[in-house]
């Protein structure tokens, strides 16, 4: 039976069903004169010889495809509006929102211009996004529930919070974000002004849920990924939770003001995350005492010039670091072939 | 815990690709889930067995394919394999290593009853 509307399966209405459902006319071909359908006539489908009520349906689908369309409109409508948006990952207790309020604080003094904002994510409570909102800068507050990590939607829903409220003057805004993404209905070129606050340039933080595991395998749309440790942590802690390490841009290294007072070898911790990302930079910092905030200033600064290039730099990077490892793997077979046909048996 | 999560997306993706091609029950579901893929793939198969009851995979066969962790290796100019990421070279012992395998999280194929 027809999930559609229930027709009966060889019916010419069922043909149409199939058709209009599918989405993708001319993969399912349609026979109008009798209303068969052959599968198999698209590159992404195969039938099975021999088998009249079973058939094999090839997918290879990416599992988190569905998020990572939406994080690539997070993406887009993050460059559109100039916002450089960075994913700040550790576990719980490192010191992230703490960090977080500092330098704000800093940038204040700095930048007085720059437009800064948060996306707070925990389970539970709205205690973080408070803090946040207690040094001035909008903050809207993501409670997961039970779940472990944001996902892009989530921060799609939440710009797009952060954005209205930030805009309650007068402009009307009517962002509808669909919870699944099929339909960004944020259409751009549309009628509201994208130049925020007369400047370029504005800084988003996504502070996710604190685990060190699960967010490392949700694009959110962010600019890059900065992973924080504390040091009060363990000092193996990247090679325990590589994923997220291997993930990251930028390691932070906070509370260093503690280290007389615990056993962290920084070195090691620092050999150990170069280990499963040889790319990663560090930054030593104590948000307490404001060493090292210098160096965070700057990055922040780099990756707010740097970023509208940046995702594609290492798109196309990464495209023809494969290609080369082709061209090496390619060369080396032939090598292997001229050296075993030269070798006498 | 995130296996959850990505249960949930194989269930969307079943039942999408089900409104799309019409059919009745899935018999078969075949994932591949690469070493290098930040899945615990008995987490996984635990995640699609508890949601799986009362919906289209209720009863289907799951197999989970783990496609091995391969990695270039910048000072032996070779691929290499790698259980996990931070392993050394198992050649060279270094760890300029670029993962370039098993990083896989997909849907291969399905096998689909229409009756």
């Amino acid at each position: 039976m027809c999930v559609v509307c229930g027709c009966s399966d060889n019916s010419p209405t069922h043909a149409r069903h199939v058709q209009q459902a599918s989405g993708e006319p001319g993969v399912i071909t349609v026979n109008p004169a009798n209303g068969d359908l052959h599968f198999g006539a698209g590159v992404a489908r195969v039938s099975v010889p021999g088998m009249s009520q079973e058939r094999a349906i090839k997918l290879e689908t990416d599992i988190l495809g569905a998020n990572n369309r939406v994080a690539q409109q997070n993406r887009a409508h993050f460059e559109l509006h100039g916002v450089t948006a960075l994913n700040v990952v550790s576990s719980p207790g490192s010191g992230k929102t703490t960090l977080l309020c500092a330098t704000i604080e800093a940038l204040k003094a700095r930048q007085p211009g720059l437009h800064v904002a948060v996306i707070e994510g925990d389970q539970q409570t709205s205690f973080d996004a408070d803090r946040i909102r207690a040094t001035g800068a909008p903050a809207i507050q993501v409670n997961t529930g039970k779940g472990c990590h944001l996902d892009a939607p989530m921060v799609a829903e939440a710009f797009a919070k952060l954005h209205t409220h930030e805009h309650a003057d007068g402009h009307s805004h009517d962002h509808v974000h669909d919870r699944h993404g099929h339909h960004h209905g944020h259409g751009h070129g549309h009628e509201h002004d994208h130049h925020h606050h007369g400047d370029a340039h504005s800084l988003l933080f996504i502070e996710n849920v604190g685990n060190l595991v699960c967010p490392a395998m949700w694009d959110l749309g962010e600019a890059a990924k900065v992973a924080i440790l504390s040091v009060t942590e363990g000092e193996d802690k990247p090679l325990k939770y590589p994923d997220m390490f291997a993930a990251s841009q930028l390691m932070i290294l906070n509370k260093t003001d503690l280290l007389p007072h615990v056993k962290f070898d920084v070195a090691r911790c620092i050999a150990l995350a170069r280990r499963v990302n040889p790319a990663i930079e560090v930054i030593q910092l104590s948000a307490t005492t404001g060493e090292g905030m210098d160096a965070w200033l700057h990055w922040l600064d780099h990756a707010m010039s740097t970023h509208h290039h940046h995702h594609d730099e290492t798109v196309s990077e990464e495209a023809a670091l494969r290609e080369r490892v082709k061209q090496l793997e390619a060369e080396l077979a032939r090598a292997k072939a001229v050296l075993s046909a030269k070798t006498p048996i | 815990m995130h296996e959850a999560s990505l249960a949930g997306g194989v269930l969307q993706l079943v039942e999408d690709t089900a409104r799309r091609e019409g059919f009745a029950r899935l018999l078969e579901l075949r994932l591949e889930a690469g070493q290098l893929a930040g899945v615990d793939v008995r987490a996984l198969r635990f995640a699609l067995e508890s949601i799986a009851p009362g919906t289209l995979m209720a009863g289907a066969r799951i197999e989970i394919e783990e496609p091995p962790g391969q990695a270039w290796c910048l000072s032996c100019s070779q691929t290499v394999a790698i259980a996990q990421r931070g392993d050394a070279c198992p050649a060279c012992g270094g760890y300029q290593l670029q993962p370039t395998g098993g990083m896989e999280l997909r849907i291969i194929d399905m096998k689909v009853s229409d009756g």
